[in-house]
């Protein structure tokens, strides 16, 4: 069955687009990822404008965000300051990059820097999270085999300690300049934006490591703020760039609500290390192939359609 | 539609064959449907083009899009990735563009008629501005033409017009899932030793209809609602979902 997609002006499969809502949410419930950065290149594979795919990935993830952070907040493990501090940077990097987009966009280079953003970050996180887990895998077992526990420090004290504006966040047990989730959230923005993710494969690493937020809390404050800033890249998108498909986005999260709720039946049933480490392998795939398509000869070096005066 | 087209059809020999009065016209053409209806569940469309001519005679139909300007770019290997590195313009290339003939368009004209006509995709006038020191615009022209064929917005060939008893045509105009909207202009031609005798331009309205359409318009009208909407929507569907599968 085809439907026609209003603001992609263009028809596509309904079962297809289920489908990948379905397949796409049922990973990012297995791994606790949004799933954004699978999402939006498959959304390219198929032939949807890249544009389109950005814009309607942002408010896709809206769905989904506010899904997921509803089990974390009843659980008490969402750090609302924290949370606003970083919605607060989110919003002016989503605004930023957005018009950065249009920017880019209109010197034809929009589809390079979208693939490059990609391969970078898909790259680094990939690999780091790869090494992390195979490390913790091989830990466990000499942990089993009677070995010595390293106990790694909370965080170490550097530069980043002696910023201004200091706060206290209680409940992520931390005392530090309110400059630095700012800081985070208007980078993570300003790439969430680009790249038509809600850059929770980027933020919950620089939670972790950046800011020593414990791990509890983390994923939930993460998905909050991830709510408010596509929630903004929606709407900018929305009204400069008439790039956000309502059809497109209702399809995909349609499915991707009920793949998101039998991955998380499956996820509770893996170990945190493998999850870690297959979703890293999978992170790099995507990366791989990204990487393969800049590179390889393109069958065809010509296009129209790019940016045009409309 | 085709108990329609055989209603038309004899409807046309009813009034060619009334009176001297209308077998002057040595042209008469027209289409099955002079909308093409985007609806939500559009796959492509066929519309017919059909008519009688009055005398000898070659039939040739052009279907022409709107002309929209567009910025072709062309990749170019640098420090090992494929980036854009150079661009044109193209002001006056039609969005679609389809040729039918009753015989190979050599034949039927000279290349002087055709191309003042712009008849075929070689004669098609195109008007390309390349900001590019290692294309010039005949390579950026054939890769339009290639380009636009691939996603069946121009025709591959010269489709064929079937002629019954040497007074009536038919031709079938195929539109795919996704022809562009605008207002097209269709263009029959009748000619005959090399020169054009007669010609006939209908309008045919290619245009987004229903649900669709009202989004795309409060999408591009309303930017702001629609993006509040938008929002508004997701939310609501991530929370009924969390609520639902609380429960189950």
């Amino acid at each position: 069955m085809q439907i026609y997609l209003p603001i992609a002006e263009m028809s596509v499969n309904v079962f297809l687009i289920l489908g990948l809502g379905g397949g796409v949410g049922f990973m990012s419930g297995l791994f606790g990822v949004g799933g954004g950065f699978l999402m939006t290149p498959l959304l390219i594979f198929l032939g949807i404008p890249p544009a389109v795919a950005v814009g309607t990935e942002a408010n896709q993830i809206v769905a989904s965000s506010v899904s997921g952070v509803l089990a974390h907040w009843r659980r008490g493990n969402v750090d609302i300051k924290m949370g606003l501090m970083l919605t607060s940077g989110g919003f002016v990097g989503s605004t930023l990059g957005v018009f950065l987009f249009r920017w880019l966009r209109g010197l034809g280079q929009i589809d390079l820097v979208i693939s490059l953003c990609y391969i970078v970050f898909l790259g680094v996180v990939g690999s780091l999270m790869l090494v992390e887990s195979i490390q913790a895998l091989r830990t466990s077992r000499k942990q089993a085999a009677g070995g010595p526990v390293v106990k790694r420090k909370l965080h170490q004290h550097t530069w980043i300690h002696g910023l201004p504006f200091k706060m206290r966040f209680r409940r992520s047990k931390l005392y530090i300049s309110a400059l630095l989730p700012m800081g985070i959230g208007l980078l993570v923005g300003i790439l969430a934006a680009i790249m038509g993710v809600g850059g929770g494969f980027i933020m919950v690493p620089a939670m972790i490591y950046l800011l020593g937020m414990p791990t509890a809390v983390v994923v939930g404050t993460s998905l909050f703020q991830i709510i408010f800033v596509t929630a903004n890249a929606t709407f900018l998108q929305s009204t400069m760039n008439h790039t956000v498909d309502v059809v497109l986005a209702l399809l995909l999260l349609l499915g991707g609500v009920i793949g998101a709720q039998i991955g998380a039946r499956f996820g509770a049933r893996l170990k945190g290390e493998q999850l870690r480490s297959l979703l890293a392998i999978m992170v790099l795939i995507v990366c791989a192939k990204l990487l393969f398509d800049m590179v390889s000869v393109p069958a065809e070096l010509f296009a129209a359609g790019t940016g045009g005066k409309h | 539609m085709r108990p329609r087209l055989a209603r038309l059809l004899l409807a046309l020999i009813a009034v060619l064959s009334a009176g001297p009065a209308r077998a002057a016209e040595p042209l008469v053409a027209d289409l099955s449907s002079h909308l093409v209806a985007i609806t939500t569940g559009f796959v492509g469309t066929d519309v017919l083009l059909f008519g009688a001519i009055d005398g000898d005679g070659d039939v040739v139909v052009v279907v022409r899009g709107p002309q929209r300007p567009d910025t072709m770019r062309r990749k170019a290997r640098a420090g090992g990735i494929w980036i854009n590195s150079g661009s044109a313009q193209v002001d006056n290339a039609p969005a679609f563009y389809r040729v039918a003939a009753t015989r190979p368009l050599d034949q039927v004209a000279s290349a002087t008629t055709l191309e003042r006509h712009q008849i075929g995709l070689e004669h098609l006038t195109l008007d390309i501005r390349a900001k590019d020191a290692e294309a010039d615009p005949a390579e950026y022209r054939k890769a339009l033409l290639r380009l636009k064929q691939r996603q069946g917005l121009y025709g591959d060939k010269v489709q064929d017009i079937g002629m019954l008893s040497q007074r009536l045509f038919r031709t079938d105009v195929h539109f795919p899932a996704n022809v562009p909207v605008g207002t097209y202009m269709v263009e029959v031609y009748l000619i005959a030793g090399g020169l054009v005798i007669s010609a006939q331009t209908t309008p045919l309205v290619v245009s987004k209809v229903g649900l669709g359409a009202d989004l795309y318009d409060f999408a591009h009208q309303q930017a702001a609602a629609y993006g509040i909407i938008a929002i508004a929507l997701a939310a609501a569907a991530g929370w009924l979902a969390a609520v639902a599968f609380k429960k189950a």
